[in-house]
């Protein structure tokens, strides 16, 4: 018997930053074991385990887990799907509450990437004595840099410039504004990897990665879990009352590809599939962009910000730069967007980031953001992208 | 494919692209996999076509001249670059724009730029690899 209304009961996300001292397990046991207590059950009530982590995608990150938190023979599911892993993990745990197969799922996702470097980057081949060509092209080495970037700040300056092409407005400027404003976002969000706020001309004038996007304008690497526990309607309704007053609805989960258009395998596309996702999402919610009171989108890169106002309909199409140039995204603004400082504050540990953005949402609805709380949030919307790519929005509610 | 593609200009001395879509006759150009069924364009070695599943493609050359849709100076390496997106009529194109300043001064959305290309050096055998880019007009 499945449940169609779907609730989280349990959240928690790690500090994001450094922690030398931690290992992936143990990032993923933190999240979990608070978020099981949060929801006040106990891991033997899990029937279905989500699991998301890029960096050691072989090395099942969930058994591991469970052999350090309770190996209670429950179907695993370690998923690995670029930047929408963690997302992709909480699909797995809906999907499977969903379709009547267990009451309660988790979902975690955990990275540990303080120090990795620049993602995206595919080391040269060895010289070898002759040209021989190899691959898809027939390259005869690395065609980074030779034929353009792969790298994802490059790539993703690219994102921003292209709309910046297509609509105008889009200046150096106005991208380190956006970043300006989740730094300054960030500074009321104790877990977030830098709190730090910055002037408009440090962004500016700090090292520049790939124009138009400086070191602050890019998402940290960093070290993060999240972990989630999702009930089906009946479940909730077993609950203790404090536990179903804190519940959280999701409204809408939605993962989506990315369809082909003309010069997506050029320059990736990453507007497409987040409209569709956005579009089916307010479908399944039965509401629209109009009735979000905040929004935690996928800012890996500030010029990626601009273009997913737009592919989420916070704007009319082609209205980003006038959404952002009215204050609508700041925290006091009209649609407050990354409240949370976003990726480019908070910190991007990958497989954790799909989750960590539905905790900032719930945090939120049930009123426990502290600080940063925007007053009465009843609804709202969280973003995740990975390139390649894949898409994920889920659409809260606060119902009780 | 790339060993069609491959001319010898010696009996000594041969020239190799650094892809196997730059075709390097007398004049060089850029080659695509077209789909004969929906027109859908592609440079890689291809199993079906992503828009229509079809298997059918004829090769087209690419117009030599475009039109910068996006770029990035990526600054990470030892040597600044401009990574781009040009559109050559109609099919889009992604090339570091070679022969100007890396700067945002000089590069610009919209401007006009066409295909050059470059040697990348001889291996060992004494073939010349040549690569392709995109220079302002």
């Amino acid at each position: 018997m499945g449940s169609d209304t779907i609730w989280i009961i349990g959240s928690n996300m790690t500090r994001f930053g450094k922690h030398p001292d931690k290992d992936v397990v143990d990032l993923a046991a933190e999240a979990s074991r608070e978020a099981l207590k949060d929801a006040g059950i106990s891991l033997s009530e899990v029937g279905v385990l989500g699991v998301g982590n890029l960096m050691n995608a072989g090395a099942g990150i969930g058994q591991q887990l469970q052999k350090q938190i309770g190996q209670t023979g429950i179907p695993v599911f370690n998923v690995s799907n670029a930047c929408a892993t963690g997302a992709t993990a909480l699909r797995v745990a809906i999907m499977a509450v969903k379709a009547g197969e267990t009451d309660v799922g988790m979902a975690v996702g955990v990275e540990k990437l303080a120090g990795a470097g620049l993602l995206g980057q595919r080391g040269p081949k060895a010289e070898s004595e002759t040209w021989e060509p190899s691959g898809r092209f027939g390259a005869l080495s690395s065609t980074e840099g030779r034929i353009g970037t792969s790298i994802m700040p490059g790539v993703f300056a690219q994102v921003g410039m292209e709309y910046g092409h297509k609509y105008g407005g889009a200046s150096f400027e106005l991208f380190a504004k956006i970043s300006e404003k989740n730094h300054s976002h960030s500074t009321l969000n104790p877990l977030a990897a830098y709190q730090k706020r910055f002037t408009l001309e440090e962004i500016m004038n700090d090292v520049m990665i790939a124009y138009p996007n400086t070191r602050p304008m890019c998402s940290g690497n960093c070290d993060g879990a999240a972990a989630m526990i999702v009930v089906s309607d009946e479940k909730m309704k077993s609950m203790p009352s404090g536990v179903q007053k804190r519940a959280v609805k999701i409204s809408a989960s939605v993962l989506t590809s990315d369809p082909y258009v003309d010069g997506c395998q050029i320059l990736p596309d990453v507007n497409t599939l987040t409209r569709n996702a956005a579009s089916q999402a307010y479908e399944q919610a039965g509401i629209g962009p109009e009735d979000l009171d905040l929004v935690e989108l996928h800012d890996c890169f500030a010029t990626a910000e601009l273009v997913h106002y737009d592919n989420l309909m916070l704007c009319e199409e082609g209205g980003a730069v006038d959404f952002f140039e009215s204050g609508a995204p700041w925290r006091d603004g009209a649609k407050p967007v990354n409240v949370s400082g976003g990726l480019q504050s908070k910190g991007h540990p990958i497989a954790a980031t799909g989750i960590a953005n539905i905790h900032e949402i719930v945090m939120h609805l049930r009123g426990e953001a502290g600080d940063r709380q925007i007053e009465g949030a009843r609804v709202g919307l969280a973003h995740v992208i990975g390139l390649g790519s894949a898409c994920g929005v889920h659409i809260l509610e606060k119902v009780a | 494919m790339s060993e069609a593609q491959e001319i010898e200009t010696t009996e000594t001395n041969k020239r190799i692209p650094f892809v196997d879509y730059l075709i390097l006759d007398n004049t060089p150009y850029l080659q695509a996999q077209e789909c004969t069924s929906c027109g859908a364009r592609y440079f890689d070695r291809r199993n079906a076509c992503a828009s229509c599943f079809e298997d059918h493609f004829r090769l087209v050359a690419i117009e030599q001249e475009g039109t910068v849709t996006s770029f990035s100076i990526v600054q990470m390496g030892p040597v600044p670059y401009v990574s781009a997106v040009v559109d050559c009529g109609g099919t889009s194109v992604k090339c570091t724009i070679m022969n100007v300043e890396p700067s945002p001064e000089d590069v610009t959305l919209g401007m006009r730029v066409k295909l050059m290309t470059y040697s990348m050096g001889q291996d060992s055998e004494g073939t010349e690899a040549i690569a392709f880019g995109f220079e302002p007009i």
